[in-house]
């Protein structure tokens, strides 16, 4: 598959991959997708006294434009709000990384993600 | 790394670049001071040079497979010639039965056409393979019923590289006179061919998997005992009536010469390519969850089908630019399904999805190869690091207990 400009620079340099502390009651962590479908994203958000995400993590498992979706998605969300984040929409990621239409599920599995991150930190409050 | 250009073809099972020596005949046969004549023309030397370019290189595929060169029908490639080999047989022995047989980790060509005469009405029993991708023969013998008419089974598998054994199958189809069909598109140059001993009443060959050119392939369709199939395609009788359209002599002839080839050079050929292949899987063996698929015994030199577990197959071949090879995971295909031939297997999803196939052939170096285990190593190595499964593997969670949410 041929990628566009922006899905290989993220592919390349991928932005804050790494892991936070899960049972930390700041940390919200959202696991979706499942490996027999291909793709596993984790997102991992760390949300300040303030309500606004301070930083965000990933890892993903999948092809490249699950990986540019994730890496991309924590990019955006740094700086938002929960309320903010949760408006983040698939279309719009699949609208900036120019992803083809048999790749779309990778945006949806990232806003997906980012959805089941706030949850998880909210139900920790 | 200069001496090569990237990047490096390792997909000499999807296609083969045409030999040096084959193009040179073929370019003999299409200008104007050339043999452009039509084989078919009997009114002129135009037309006779032809016809005897095209009966030399019948020989030739003849010589290759062991059969008598009358029982080669051209066609334009391994596809048409599954086509015409279980559509064709079908259908003239219908009143006898309506039942197939064959194996579902054939080649779509075989599958597909299978689909289509079930839609006819015709009945297809698609048999599992063995974990190691080998038929088992007595699993073969349960299947096959009063009305089964033709038996479809592949030689070598063209994402694994695992062999059948086609002697073993052509004596239960020959006692039971069911006609034997099987797909040899992979098989040329890598393995011997020999339709007497393997007791074949159908067999598919193409050039372009052989370092001849692509869009030409033919049929062995045996005489003693005479196998008959109904045409497929009509005109203006060629082929005996089996495969109607002018014959394309620079392509025949470009097939004929890799046949050639492969039959005199495979022996000193496949030794140079396994030890290539060995010393591509010797790099990748020290790595940890790493899983070789198919039969490794049974299976032709230059296959190395591989998976990396934790790794998503598609995202491992961006990382490989500089390596030409292909992928049994989804988001490699339309489909969203991972390679059904891993799936038949047994091999899970992830595995599937996990895996790359390497195959080596004539023009593969050992430069060449070092170069890909260096950047294979490296790519798996960076996405493990990406791999949240890869991290919860190595803090001793089990994946099969976890509950995903699939989507």
């Amino acid at each position: 598959m041929a990628y566009g400009d922006k899905v290989m620079d993220h592919y390349d340099n991928p932005r804050n991959v790494g892991s936070f502390d899960a049972k930390d009651a700041e940390i919200g962590t959202g696991m979706v997708g499942a490996p027999a479908c291909g793709d596993v994203m984790r997102l991992q958000i760390k949300v300040g006294t303030d309500g606004v995400i301070e930083d965000a993590k990933f890892k993903t498992y999948g092809c490249g434009s699950a990986i540019a979706s994730s890496s991309l998605l924590t990019e955006w969300v740094k700086g938002k709000t929960l309320d903010e984040a949760k408006e983040i929409k698939n279309t719009a990621i699949a609208e900036e990384l120019e992803l083809p239409p048999v790749k779309i599920h990778c945006s949806v599995l990232a806003e997906d993600a980012i959805r089941a991150a706030i949850d998880d930190y909210q139900s920790k409050q | 790394m200069s001496d090569f250009k990237t990047p490096i073809y390792m997909d000499y099972s999807s296609t083969t670049p045409v030999d040096p020596r084959v193009a040179e005949k073929m370019m003999q046969c299409l200008t104007m001071d050339g043999v452009f004549g039509n084989p078919a023309s009997r009114s002129h030397a135009h037309g006779w040079a032809a016809e005897d370019l095209v009966d030399q290189a019948r020989e030739e595929i003849a010589k290759t497979v062991g059969a008598d060169s009358r029982e080669i029908v051209w066609t334009s490639g391994a596809t048409e010639s599954n086509n015409l080999a279980i559509k064709g047989a079908a259908h003239f022995n219908q009143r006898r039965g309506k039942h197939i047989v064959t194996m579902k980790t054939e080649h779509k060509a075989v599958l597909d056409t299978c689909r289509q005469l079930e839609r006819e009405g015709f009945e297809v029993t698609y048999l599992d393979p063995m974990e190691n991708g080998l038929l088992d023969l007595d699993v073969l013998k349960a299947a096959l019923r009063d009305d089964t008419t033709i038996v479809s089974v592949m030689h070598v598998n063209n994402e694994t590289g695992v062999i059948q054994d086609l002697a073993a199958i052509g004596e239960i189809c020959r006692d039971r006179k069911i006609v034997f069909h099987v797909d040899a598109a992979q098989s040329v140059g890598k393995v011997v061919v020999d339709v007497e001993a393997f007791k074949v009443d159908l067999m598919s060959f193409s050039a372009h998997k052989a370092y001849g050119p692509k869009g030409i392939g033919a049929l062995f369709v045996r005489r003693k005992p005479r196998v008959r199939i109904e045409a497929q395609i009509h005109g203006g009788g060629h082929e005996r009536g089996m495969r109607s359209g002018t014959l394309p002599t620079h392509q025949i002839v470009g097939m004929g010469e890799a046949f050639r080839i492969a039959r005199e050079e495979m022996g000193a050929e496949n030794e140079r390519i396994r030890m290539l292949r060995d010393r591509l899987y010797d790099g990748f063996k020290d790595m940890e969850e790493v899983f070789v698929n198919g039969d490794l015994d049974q299976r032709i030199a230059g296959n190395l089908n591989i998976s990396f577990n934790f790794v998503e197959g598609e995202s491992l071949m961006m990382s490989l630019r500089d390596v030409a090879v292909s992928s049994g995971s989804a988001c490699t295909s339309a489909s969203l399904e991972p390679s059904y031939v891993l799936r038949a297997l047994g091999r899970s999803d992830e595995l599937a999805h996990s895996s790359l196939r390497f195959t080596i052939g004539r023009f593969t170096t050992e430069a060449e190869v070092d170069l890909a285990i260096e950047q294979t190593r490296a790519a798996v190595e960076k996405l493990r690091d990406l791999s949240p499964l890869w991290d919860m593997f190595k803090d001793g969670i089990d994946l099969d207990s976890v509950v995903w949410a699939a989507h």
